[in-house]
């Protein structure tokens, strides 16, 4: 009797997980519908957050417009929870259930590699979205990233050849030990030995540092002309205030370099002051102009303010939009949903964006990138404003939008 | 030699601050015996506080002993609660009050996140941002404020447990429990009182933690490993073992850093957690 | 419990045959993708539950082992491109030695203090393979499927049916464990481990036992990540998320019974799947946590307790 009540429970908890998974939704509606699995949780929801927001407002825009393709276009989203073990659920959700036409990837790399194989093998076009070399071993030709970069040297290529006209001759390296800033830091360490620079110092902490004054004092015993730091957000701020305290000594020319954080609003005016001379990557600052993007950012930042995140996005969110103005311009002139159509267009064409044109390399990521390379200057305390004037972050590189010169050594750029 | 020296002096600054965080943990833990898994979750709660109260234009400092009193009604609510439902049933406290623990931090986490977002937040006050120059060495006045804060916690409570009547009663709820209660004591609400206490000052501490850096909603995770292992190798319940064990785990730390590299840092201290646990698992101070 | 064990054999015959018709049938990958977390989580309850809930040793290390599990796929695959088979294997091997390893510790160490160690191990061993670079280290490493075996016609749905063979081997084992002289024993150690050793219990041989094959089961249900997720990377293969659930399904399950940890599993896997593609926001972390609280609060014995007390007051109004 026993054995057949507990095999009855094997069988009723195996029909319950299937009761629950089974409740499909009807498909074959009217819109288009474009799904995306978005990190709303996890530590990457502060990009993901601001991502989210700037898409739906891209969806917003086009249905006014009166939709594509004379249809309405419908986001769907679900929170990967930043776990790459969640991603490949939720796009076979979207794709055999709620039968999305369009897919857009995850914010940032970890969530969006595990998806890889799966668009390869079923042939689908994938907007990428922020993550880095993830085609790299898959080799997909249907994919297209929105970041500005391609290889790992485009980030830091700016910081070290500022570095090399200055006459650097060494380097001191302080890298997070995780994925995104051991990429960058891997395509800072191929430029730095192309360029000859000895490495006086080199290290990989963990991501649970507390407190940065100890490598902070030893980097300044080394002496360095350059110090690359690759960080996430937390450490960057408190690798910011470490170096206001102890400071990295008159040798350093340059400071910076791959400092994820020091793009964010709430860091950046946490920081203020003790920001300035910092040489950091970023993707976008104000200054730079292309048909669109003012606008975008007024719109941008009511929205951003009602949803609790960066309230002035620049680093992330124009580059979701242009996603989804790419998907606009792809569609409309194509006039088909067909995967393989609007990725061949996306490969031949120019894509124009509020980000400023696009074309894509083979691999799927721009074909000259555009990471740009800028210096902090005459930041004040306190003050969320000074942040959308030009000339607070000094474009130094690329040249196509560079909008001044370096000030070094680190020390004097900080007064 | 000289970076040798400046790594164990700041290991010393920030290993005070470890024991700051740990010394609530220490009274919930070491001496009431309540896998209070929560308490760093709580730590981040105060430093949210602070960060509130921050932005009116406290001192995080006042900031952090204004909201003691708080911290206490929430920690007699808590171990009311914990006693009511576990403690009092009797049976299997500890891996039931384990899960109930683990569930509040999530319902903590979550609720930081809706009410302030993910973004990182900092507070500002005159003694964040600067350092004080030794000689050739520079040292962050945040971690001096951070050392001198956990001197007066770790002090102050073992004073306060050796000298008053409530503190001796607590020591003697941690022992006998049996024993008080026949001497006409009642050992929950001597408990109770305890709790409140390790939760009010857990609520100063996480005024010292967002002066130390920047904190988000998830980073009571990263101090979920610290706290437990500083009250473990001190010996629970020993506040000045904690003391002594939060530096221990500093210096380990820098020196780690400094000589072998950063990534190394925490299997380091670890390490040195379970082999203190192998050789003499009731830490260095233990009863 | 009779030791009688045709009705748990057929169930879980009739199990693998579902699976597998449904494998065979159904179409929708999405179904596969979701039912293999699932899965992978019963197994993961299960052997927490052997230590955890009849030994009463609280292993808070669940994603050290997963993710040792997952790593020595990895290894396996860049190395000698092994297959799936052998991964898992060799990734039991290696989880049931470092469960011994883990086993040694429960020599001096009882209660919290033994939690305390799994946690400084999971550390230890996620930093180890942080600074291994030969599995990518910090940067984590994507790994190329190789083409499905036959008769599959998705990977996916292969590794559902691994999932779903390992369940039932971890099933059999912890029912084996339950109703043996084993299960007695960690019962007695549970309850009172003085006088079980005075008794004559073989505390220390049962407890390495135990541990080592809990390790082994948690390590090999970490195996298949890297093909499943063909991306892995320390920092998620080894999240805490691992250990909490594998400690919160068997709890809201019930402990007692080999039963508690699949249902806990299924319930709680099933919800956080669900939750995932509907609430879609901070609150479905906020389910765990509440369910958590709920249970522990209200069903202290888990949903098996619930049963019992529900069976015994209709037997009580009949008689």
């Amino acid at each position: 009797m026993k054995s057949i009540r507990l095999f009855a429970a094997w069988l009723s908890a195996a029909l319950l997980m299937a009761a629950a998974t089974a409740q499909a939704q009807g498909t074959s509606g009217q819109p288009i519908k474009i799904g995306i699995g978005i990190a709303q949780t996890g530590a990457l929801s502060g990009g993901g957050k601001a991502a989210l927001v700037a898409l739906q407002l891209w969806v917003d825009d086009v249905n006014a417009k009166g939709g594509l393709l004379n249809r309405k276009v419908e986001l769907i989203s679900y929170d990967d929870q930043s776990s790459p073990a969640v991603t490949p659920g939720i796009y076979t959700k979207l794709l055999d259930i709620d039968k999305v036409d369009l897919l857009i990837a995850p914010y940032a790399t970890v969530p969006t590699a595990p998806l890889m194989p799966l668009v390869k093998q079923r042939n689908l076009l994938l907007m990428g979205n922020f993550s880095f070399q993830v085609n790299h071993t898959v080799k997909h030709d249907m994919w297209f990233n929105n970041a500005p970069w391609n290889d790992a040297s485009s980030w830091s290529d700016g910081f070290f050849s500022t570095g090399g006209r200055l006459g650097a001759t060494t380097v001191a390296f302080l890298a997070a030990d995780q994925e995104f800033a051991q990429n960058l830091a891997n395509g800072a360490r191929e430029l730095s030995k192309k360029l000859g620079l000895k490495t006086v110092y080199e290290q990989n902490y963990p991501p649970s540092t507390v407190d940065f004054s100890a490598m902070i004092r030893a980097i300044r015993a080394a002496k360095p002309d350059l110090v690359f730091v690759a960080s996430y957000p937390n450490d960057s701020a408190a690798i910011v205030r470490a170096v206001n305290e102890i400071g990295v000594g008159p040798s350093v020319k340059l400071f910076g370099g791959g400092m994820v954080g020091l793009q964010f609003t709430p860091i950046m005016e946490s920081l203020g002051s003790m920001m300035n001379g910092i040489v950091n990557y970023n993707t976008y600052v104000p200054g730079m102009d292309y048909p669109g993007i003012k606008n975008y950012f007024e719109r941008y930042s009511k929205r951003a303010i009602a949803a609790k995140v960066d309230p002035l996005g620049y680093y992330i969110t124009p580059f979701n939009y242009a996603i989804g103005q790419m998907i606009e311009q792809a569609v409309t002139a194509t006039k088909s949903l067909d995967h393989k159509v609007l990725a061949a267009y996306l490969r031949k064409n120019e894509m124009k964006t509020i980000v400023g044109p696009i074309r894509y390399g083979p691999d799927g990521e721009w074909a000259s990138p555009r990471v740009i390379t800028t210096q902090f200057r005459g930041i004040g305390d306190k003050n969320v404003d000074q942040f959308k004037l030009p000339g607070k972050q000094v474009i130094l590189s690329p040249a196509s939008v560079k909008t001044g010169e370096i000030v070094a050594p680190f020390e004097k750029a900080r007064k | 030699m000289d970076l040798l020296l400046d790594a164990i002096v700041l290991g010393l600054l920030v290993g005070c601050f470890y024991a700051a965080v740990s010394v609530g943990l220490s009274v919930a833990f070491g001496l009431l015996d309540v896998p209070h898994i929560a308490h760093p979750a709580f730590l981040v709660l105060g430093a949210y506080g602070t960060y509130m109260l921050n932005r009116m234009g406290w001192d995080p400092i006042l900031a952090g002993v204004a909201l003691m009193p708080a911290f206490m009604l929430l920690g007699i609510a808590v171990y009311r609660f914990y006693y009511e439902t576990f403690e009092r049933r009797g049976s299997d406290a500890g891996l039931r009050g384990l899960a109930f623990f683990f569930g509040v931090v999530f319902i903590v986490e979550v609720g930081l996140v809706m009410v302030f977002g993910v973004d990182q937040r900092l507070v500002e006050a005159p003694y964040i941002g600067k350092s004080l120059a030794v000689g050739d060495m520079r040292l962050p006045l945040r971690l001096l404020v951070a050392f001198a804060m956990a001197l007066v916690l770790t002090i102050g409570l073992s004073l306060y447990l050796s000298k008053t009547f409530t503190g001796r009663a607590i020591k003697a709820v941690a022992q006998d429990e049996t024993a008080l209660r026949l001497m006409g004591a009642n050992p929950v609400r001597i408990k109770q009182w305890a709790f409140g206490i390790a939760t009010a000052v857990t609520g100063l501490a996480g005024a010292l933690l967002i002066i130390v850096g920047p904190v988000e909603p998830t980073i009571d995770r990263v101090y979920i490993g610290r706290t437990f292992c500083v009250v473990v190798l001190a010996g629970l319940g020993s506040m000045s073992g904690t003391l002594v064990a939060g530096i221990i785990l500093g210096i380990s730390e820098s020196i780690v850093l400094t000589l072998l590299g950063a990534s190394w840092a925490p299997a380091v201290s670890f390490g040195l957690l379970l082999v203190m646990l192998g050789i003499r698992p009731q830490g260095l101070f233990g009863r | 419990m009779k030791t009688n064990g045709y009705g748990f054999w057929i169930g879980s015959a009739v199990v693998l045959a579902l699976a597998c018709i449904a494998a065979a049938t159904i179409k929708n990958e999405y179904y596969f993708f979701a039912a293999y977390i699932v899965v992978q989580f019963v197994v993961l309850a299960t052997a927490w539950n052997i230590l955890g809930g009849y030994a009463g040793y609280v292993n808070f290390g669940t994603s050290a082992f997963f993710g040792v599990g997952a790593y020595i796929a990895v290894m396996l695959i860049k190395w000698m491109n092994l297959p799936l088979g052998l991964q898992i294997v060799a990734a039991a091997c290696v989880g049931g030695a470092l469960g011994f390893a883990v086993g040694l510790l429960t020599l001096r160490l009882r209660g919290i203090f033994f939690s305390i160690a799994t946690v400084a191990v999971t550390i230890i061993l996620e930093t180890a393979v942080i600074n291994w670079r030969f599995v990518g280290g910090a940067t984590g490493v994507q790994i190329l499927r190789p083409p499905v075996m036959e008769p599959f016609d998705s990977y996916t749905k292969m590794l559902f049916v691994c999932a779903v063979i390992l369940a039932i081997i971890a099933v059999a084992i912890a029912r084996y464990i339950e109703t043996s002289w084993i299960g007695r024993g960690l019962r007695a150690i549970r309850d009172n481990e003085e006088a079980a050793e005075c008794t004559g219990v073989p505390t220390l041989k049962l407890k390495l036992a135990a541990c080592a094959i809990s390790g082994a089961l948690m390590s090999a249900a970490g195996a298949p990540l890297a093909m499943y997720q063909s991306f892995v990377e320390p920092a998620s293969a080894f999240n805490l998320t691992y250990s909490v659930s594998a400690l919160a399904m068997p709890i809201i399950g019930g402990t007692s019974h080999w039963i508690g940890p699949v249902i806990g599993a299924l319930l709680l896997g099933t919800v956080q799947q669900v939750v995932t593609v509907t609430i879609s926001s901070e609150l479905n972390v906020l389910v765990v946590g509440v369910l958590l609280v709920v249970f522990v609060v209200g069903a202290p014995q888990g949903i098996v307790g619930l049963f019992v007390k529900l069976r015994e007051k209709i037997k009580g109004k009949n008689i």
